[in-house]
């Protein structure tokens, strides 16, 4: 501290030199006197220029993209209303420990915030945990709510990929007990409302349930105490191909190569025959009803 | 060092008595906990967990200063907001939005005093960074970035302060600031005078009742300082204490400068942005002493079905009014009793309900029913969604 007065007191002495346009040599003096000063102090203050830019993984949004989201996100929010859905919102950051122990490998992706003596913090990294947070804090059992906020992930983004470590997440998500699968229907209906109405093209809604993925497992011979880990391998393929998931899962995770195929051969399956649609026709992006009454066959077009 | 020349901003303080304490509309209990500051619960924590077998005890908070906003306050905001944005777009600004993260050395020397109190993320091995503190830093590198010479634009977005918070004043560790700035060369005064209107058109729209608007320049403050003998040493110095006067009451102020800074003591005006979160607090405060119970959805028809084995038609039908762009909600229950249905309706605020039993059905009609009045009329199928529209016009 007493070193950064002292820079401060040869400033203001530069500084006075200079108003009262002191001999130039004298200045020159006082001047190389604080440059050292600095330098010693080894601050960024002694940078005599700095580098203009967002941090890595993050980008400004000027106003041709803000009028593109903003267009998205009237879309989108559009929809979560027709739908009956309330909004929420949480901070930005949570207490490390409410973050600690829910995100498996991806734990050394999140953003901690300095110790500055207070409680330690962190950035979040979704908005489901937060919102599990809010549920338990509140004790509510049943609720349908969107939130569209931005998370925070120390990826290594491939920036040309559009990822980034700051990004806009759209949370929808009903929680409760209720008949089975009805909402899940309303959320399937969703989706479909929302990629309509971007015009964005064809698409393809998958559906799982983390009972199926287990199931799946299961018959793969993928021993329990591999379940979690096998899954966050197989919860890469929209980013990295088969073989590279394969390797990862037999090589690092110690899989068997019969496992892994095994496994290969479901998440391959793709086309008419989903092997979720309980034996039924699929559309493209309608909706199933697995219950008894229905017979598993489409409910919006009947 | 980016410099920001003095852009035209007013301020604004609300006529009359100072903020009382903040009373939440929609509490969310975040404050409610009686938990012991988490520093202490260490030893406590250390022994319950060896005693769980070693499992973690959860904790339920947000952050010292920040809160969650549930459904009736979110909805409370989102008007505001709205309202502030849309005098904005009117004025023909341009929205922008900047990363939360900063580069340190971005912020660095940029507030003086107040740098203490900025937020910074742990070195992990990259970047140093830190949370933004306001957003007129960020917009000055904007500029910069993108050699921006003029630009008016406007920047809604939560900024963060390692405040001591009052809470009960409504003063946080996260909050929103609505910043509205026109950057660049132009003839004098034309765009200080378009701001003062900007000022003046969102605190009318926001009915808050009388209120007094406060112009400053730093030119003027600066000019004062001179004129009381304010060396130019203490200028910067001066500014902050002066600053502090919308928190905290004029003695203590005066006290500072003089026991602290050596100064003479001088009422000044400053310059500030619009006090959003000021007026949010005082919009929850007036909703909750009005007993108005404002909606946190704004589902319009809830389609309900009166017998048993009739999920297949309530889907369908609430299906139609979706694809019509009709906002309405159905019960999660495969054959939920009317009344249940129309309970909903009446706690939730949703003005019409769609009811269609098997008798609708085999007539090909929709009993619409008004749920204040408690009216219901058939309505033939094609027509029901005409009759909803026209029912919902203002």
């Amino acid at each position: 501290m007493a070193e950064e007065a002292a820079v401060r007191a040869q400033a203001e002495t530069v500084r006075r030199l200079k108003q009262d346009k002191a001999d130039a040599d004298e200045i020159a003096k006082e001047v190389a006197k604080l440059l050292e000063m600095k330098a010693q102090l080894g601050t960024d203050e002694g940078k005599q220029k700095f580098v203009l830019k967002t941090p890595k993984g993050t980008r400004d949004f000027g106003p041709k993209e803000m009028a593109i989201r903003e267009r998205a996100f009237k879309a989108i929010i559009s929809c979560f209303k027709r739908h009956g859905a309330e909004v929420i919102d949480t901070p930005v950051f949570e207490l490390k420990e409410t973050l600690t122990g829910k995100y498996g490998e991806d734990s050394k992706l999140i953003y901690d915030l300095k110790d500055q003596g207070g409680e330690l913090l962190s950035l979040r990294y979704d908005l489901t945990v937060p919102f599990a947070r809010y549920l338990a804090m509140n004790k509510i059992t049943n609720i349908k709510r969107y939130h569209i906020a931005k998370v925070y992930r120390r990826d290594n983004p491939a920036m040309t990929r559009g990822r980034y470590r700051e990004f806009y997440q759209c949370d929808f998500d009903i929680a409760g007990q209720f008949d089975p699968m009805i909402p899940d229907a309303e959320c399937l209906k969703i989706v479909h409302e929302i990629l309509s109405d971007l015009q964005l093209g064809d698409f393809v809604i998958k559906v799982n349930d983390r009972r199926i993925l287990d199931g799946m497992f299961a018959v793969c011979g993928v021993p329990d105490s591999k379940f979690r880990t096998i899954c966050s391998s197989v919860d890469k393929l929209d980013k990295v191909p088969w073989e590279e998931v394969r390797s990862e899962m037999v090589a690092e995770k110690g899989l068997s190569p019969e496992a892994a195929d095994c496994i290969g051969e479901y998440v391959q399956l793709h086309g008419p025959e989903g092997a979720l649609c309980g034996g039924q026709h699929w559309h493209r992006a309608h909706l199933l009803h697995p219950g008894a009454e229905t017979g598993g066959r489409c409910l919006w077009c009947l | 060092m980016l410099r920001l020349a003095p852009f035209a901003a007013a301020r604004c303080l609300p006529a009359g008595p100072r903020l009382g304490p903040l009373c939440l509309a929609g509490n969310c209990g975040s404050f409610a906990r009686s938990r012991p500051p988490a520093g202490d619960r260490g030893a406590l924590s250390r022994q319950v967990r060896a005693a769980a077998g070693g499992e973690r005890l959860p904790v339920l908070k947000t952050p010292k200063g920040t809160r969650d906003h549930p459904p009736a306050q979110a909805a409370l905001r989102e008007r505001l907001l709205g309202a502030v944005v849309s005098c904005f777009k009117r004025h023909g600004a341009a929205a922008i939005d900047t990363p939360v993260l900063e580069l340190r050395e971005t912020l660095l020397g940029k507030y003086g005093e107040e740098s203490k109190l900025i937020y910074e993320l742990q070195d992990q091995g990259g970047e140093l960074l830190a949370l933004r503190y306001d957003l007129t830093v960020p917009f000055a590198r904007y500029l910069a970035m993108n050699k921006i010479t003029k630009m008016k634009r406007y920047h809604v977005a939560k900024v963060y302060r390692r405040d001591n918070p009052a809470t009960t004043r409504g003063r946080y560790r996260e909050f929103y600031q609505c910043d509205f700035d026109i950057a660049g060369q132009f003839d004098p005064m034309i765009p200080d005078a378009e701001c003062l209107k900007i000022v003046h058109e969102i605190l009318s729209d926001l009915q808050l009742g009388d209120f007094v608007i406060k112009v400053n320049d730093r030119r003027i403050l600066n000019g004062v300082f001179a004129v009381c003998g304010v060396p130019e040493s203490k200028l910067i110095s001066a500014c902050s204490t002066v600053d502090k006067l919308d928190k905290v009451p004029w003695e203590e102020v005066r006290s500072e400068m003089v026991a602290e800074k050596g100064l003479s003591p001088e009422a000044a005006d400053r310059i500030g942005d619009i006090g959003i979160e000021r007026i949010f607090s005082i919009l929850e405060q007036r909703l909750e002493a009005s007993g108005e119970k404002l909606r946190t959805t704004e589902t319009q028809v809830l389609v309900a079905t009166p017998q048993k084995h009739l999920l297949a038609a309530r889907m369908k039908l609430i299906s139609e009014l979706w694809d019509a762009g009709i906002k309405a909600e159905m019960l999660y229950k495969k054959d939920p009793k009317l009344l249940k249905q129309l309970q909903y309706c009446e706690d939730t605020g949703i003005p019409l309900a769609a009811i269609v039993g098997e008798q609708e059905l085999a007539d090909g009609v929709v009993k619409l029913r008004d749920v204040a009045t408690r009216k219901e009329v058939d309505i033939p199928r094609e027509k029901l969604i005409d009759e909803i529209r026209r029912r919902l016009e203002p």
